[in-house]
């Protein structure tokens, strides 16, 4: 369980200790910080009323920060896992680049340079909210979920739910309804999301020892998971439809999605694994791209919902 | 003896300069944005000691 075991690899390794920018702005997750960026900015523009562009700019820029500090503490936490998979060999504590105390001054520093910011820059509320996001990515989930139960990714997926909640906050100082139906539409998106991925990268969870649904439950289960968290996940999205952050054009784009995500659960759920491995996880790959297409459509689609209010045309 | 300046060590020391410099002049820049929008508001209010100036 320590990360003490793993780091002795990265000290083995040929790096000279001189670390690049490019090697510290890895840390931050730079793939995910995307997601933060963007599902922030969401939450900021459909909130009612408004910031001045600058603090806007500075709100995400700093949530976007307090993201990053929880992806470096993750990587530090998980060192010894990232060097066993496939997918995360590279990163810069694993590859030896980056020393895993190194990145964890980082990480912590970084955490709270972004919170005190956000309070200054916007709210308390925003502040608390971005502190709890860290705290809950990288205790409850890193340090205590991730390799405990096979529910990892469904509860450890609120940390990455947070942030158009964070995003609405720093605006209006509150948290509301629409705001949680925010969190809970990437809260239910994240299992089907993260199973699909699991189902084709299927040696890596193993090797890590991960005790990811495929590993503890097996892959049928996981298939079946995989279709029952989407129905669910389909309610929400197309309910959210006749909220206050719903519209026409934001229901259009969840009616087809959804019914596109659930064709394809279904799909997943049907096949065997023999199926899947004679196609090479095709269905369940696809799955996982038309996921990362089904998040930024929807969150976009209530941005351009906001967007068009100012012109009567957005919203009920 | 001497390193030689085509090091890549060298490289990776500059790439981390330059960007913590960059970093930190966009960071004055956007305080400097900030106080001026936060100042320039209507719920502004000067503290007591300027008033008495």
């Amino acid at each position: 369980m320590s990360d003490a075991s793993l780091n002795t690899t990265a000290q083995a390794a040929p790096a000279e200790g001189e670390a690049g920018f490019g090697d510290y702005f890895a840390l931050l997750k730079p793939r995910v910080m995307t997601l933060v960026v963007f599902t922030a900015f969401v939450g900021l523009v459909s909130a009612p009323g408004g910031l001045h562009p600058v603090e806007a700019f500075a709100a995400i820029l700093f949530i976007a920060i307090g993201g990053g500090a929880s992806g470096a503490l993750n990587m530090w936490w998980d060192a010894d896992i990232d060097a066993v998979m496939k997918r995360t060999r590279k990163r810069p504590i694993p590859a030896g680049v980056i020393s895993g105390s190194e990145a964890f001054g980082f990480g912590m520093a970084l955490a709270g340079f972004s919170v005190v910011m956000l309070w200054l820059a916007t709210n308390w509320v925003a502040a608390a909210l971005l502190a709890f996001t860290i705290f809950f990515y990288v205790v409850i989930y890193s340090m205590w979920l991730k390799r405990w139960t096979p529910q990892n990714i469904v509860i450890g997926g609120a940390a990455g739910a947070f942030p158009p909640m964070i995003g609405w906050a720093a605006v209006t100082g509150t948290v509301s309804l629409e705001s949680a139906l925010m969190f809970a539409l990437i809260f239910m998106w994240t299992p089907p999301h993260f199973w699909a991925l699991a189902l084709f990268m299927r040696s890596d969870y193993d090797d890590a020892g991960v005790p990811m649904l495929t590993v503890t439950h097996g892959r049928r289960a996981t298939r079946a998971h995989i279709l029952a968290y989407t129905l669910l996940l389909a309610a929400l999205a197309v309910g959210t439809g006749f909220t206050a952050v719903g519209g026409p054009v934001y229901l259009a784009v969840a009616l087809v999605l959804n019914a596109l995500f659930l064709k394809g659960a279904w799909e997943i759920w049907r096949r065997s694994e023999e199926m899947a491995e004679a196609d090479n996880y095709k269905v369940e790959k696809s799955v996982f791209k038309l996921s990362l297409y089904y998040l930024f459509a929807h969150f976009g689609a209530i941005a351009l919902e906001a967007a068009l209010a100012p012109f009567g045309l957005g919203g009920w | 003896m001497a390193l030689s300046r085509q090091h890549d060590l060298h490289k990776r020391r500059f790439s981390r300069n330059l960007g913590l410099g960059l970093v930190l002049a966009g960071f004055v820049g956007l305080i400097f944005g900030l106080t001026v929008v936060k100042v320039s508001t209507d719920e502004f209010t000067k503290p007591l000691l300027q008033e008495n100036n």
